[in-house]
């Protein structure tokens, strides 16, 4: 199918995109690789399409303060080939060739995913086993937002109608920082059927500070909170028999076996968690 | 409904165009200039049929708007062919019978080149997991990955003293 009419404007500035979003039915257009899918299928109709991709200084990747600050518009892509985030940000690294295929990394954005909110996407689930924080500009002014405060249900975030996702920020991985990522999918570059990225500090053998996300598993990414102090204290398999989750069925799989398949992905994740770093 | 003017590069020739907004790339293609090589296959960015060059990289035709294109250069499979770039993994497509209704095909050889141009060698896997996004709904993809083995290896040697 093809889109319903709408108006198109480009932004110039932030603050211009801001004050556009104050117009009826107005929608940010990002990399589009969600968005334009709907507007193809007629899932939604906006009466105005913001493109903010001409927004200068939303693209940078950088290493200060002891974080990684990554500009809503980095691409998928640019994420995936990056030295900095590579060394700084592994997690991310990890995650980036799971989304989507080449061609759709070349135009999805870090700031469209986040703020999308997808509950089976690879992002959010990276953001809160970061703890990362996320920017937001609006009406009133900049704010930072953290990531656990931020999903707050099915494609639902803590952004207001106008405000703008401007950049996400994660602690920079030091020596001692080690984390994991899997997923399953029917097929290469697909939303997940369940999951899970995680990151930890190793202390010797042991592990502190495990957090493990998972996605696919219900409305938003979740920590499975039970399962980290398992994890933490040595025992994988203990980990795996305090799975505190509650998957839903859904049209990929029933509620049983995405808690059976989380409990395979844990395993593997740990498996990675215990790695040392080259 | 809105309409705007853009500019730019399709194969090299300068284009300026009035669009509505709504339009995306690969139905600007087709329909205003006639290049009917990319396809409009699920129209939701899951088949890969309408793989087209934007600033040098691949991307959805149909998940970007022609509006997003003014300023961009856009290089479409007719393109491709032109300058030969892709002669011969036409060939070996070909020779190897990667292809039966041909409706893939363009956006298949698009996404092939996407990963070839870089210069390696790739493995078998590395090139699934690259036309992961490419469906072919008849040939299957194992005659396709032939295909495109055989020309990685063979633009290997011919770079090899």
């Amino acid at each position: 199918m093809k889109p319903a009419p709408f108006a198109y404007k480009k932004a110039r500035s932030l603050e211009e995109a801001v004050a556009l979003l104050g117009e009826k039915d107005a929608r940010l257009l990002a990399g589009g690789q969600s968005l334009i899918a709907t507007l193809n299928m007629r899932l939604s109709s906006p009466a105005l399409l913001i493109d903010i991709n001409g927004i200068g200084g939303l693209g940078g990747v950088a290493h200060k303060n002891g974080k990684v600050e990554l500009g809503a518009l980095v691409r998928h892509a640019q994420a995936e080939h990056s030295e900095l985030i590579a060394k700084y940000a592994p997690l991310i690294a990890r995650a980036m060739p799971h989304i989507g295929h080449a061609a759709i990394r070349n135009r999805g954005t870090l700031g469209g995913s986040v703020a999308f909110a997808d509950p089976a996407a690879e992002l959010p689930a990276c953001l809160l086993a970061l703890d990362a924080e996320i920017d937001a500009t609006g009406p009133k002014g900049k704010r930072t937002i953290r990531a656990q405060d931020f999903f707050k249900g099915l494609f639902e975030t803590a952004l207001g109608p106008q405000d703008v996702l401007t950049a996400i920020r994660v602690p920079a991985a030091g020596k001692d920082t080690r984390t994991g990522f899997a997923e399953l999918a029917r097929r290469h570059g697909d939303y997940a059927i369940v999951g899970l990225a995680a990151s930890a500090r190793a202390d010797g053998k042991k592990l502190n500070d495990v957090h493990l996300a998972f996605f696919g598993v219900d409305a938003r990414p979740v920590r499975a909170r039970k399962a980290e102090a398992a994890l933490a204290s040595g025992s994988v398999d203990a980990a795996v028999a305090a799975l505190d989750l509650d998957p839903p069925d859904d049209v990929q799989a029933s509620g049983k076996v995405k808690q059976h398949l989380a409990g395979v992905l844990l395993r593997r994740v740990a498996a990675q968690l215990m790695e040392a770093r080259p | 409904m809105t309409a705007l003017d853009i500019s730019l590069t399709v194969n090299g020739e300068r284009v300026t165009e009035r669009v509505e907004a709504r339009n995306t790339l690969v139905d600007f293609l087709r329909e205003e200039l006639a290049l009917t090589g990319s396809h409009v296959g699920c129209e939701h960015g899951v088949c890969g049929a309408c793989t087209v060059r934007v600033n040098g990289e691949i991307v959805r035709g149909c998940l970007m708007l022609a509006v997003q294109c003014d300023g961009a250069t856009v290089e479409t499979i007719e393109g491709l062919s032109d300058s030969g770039e892709i002669a011969d993994l036409q060939a070996a497509f070909e020779q190897r019978n990667a292809l039966q209704c041909g409706f893939c095909t363009p956006g298949m050889i698009a996404a092939a080149q996407d990963l070839l141009k870089r210069g390696d060698v790739p493995s078998r896997d590395q090139i699934r997991e690259h036309l992961s996004g490419n469906y072919c709904r008849c040939t299957g993809y194992h005659a396709i990955i032939d295909a495109v083995e055989s020309v990685a290896q063979q633009r290997a040697k011919g770079r090899s003293p």
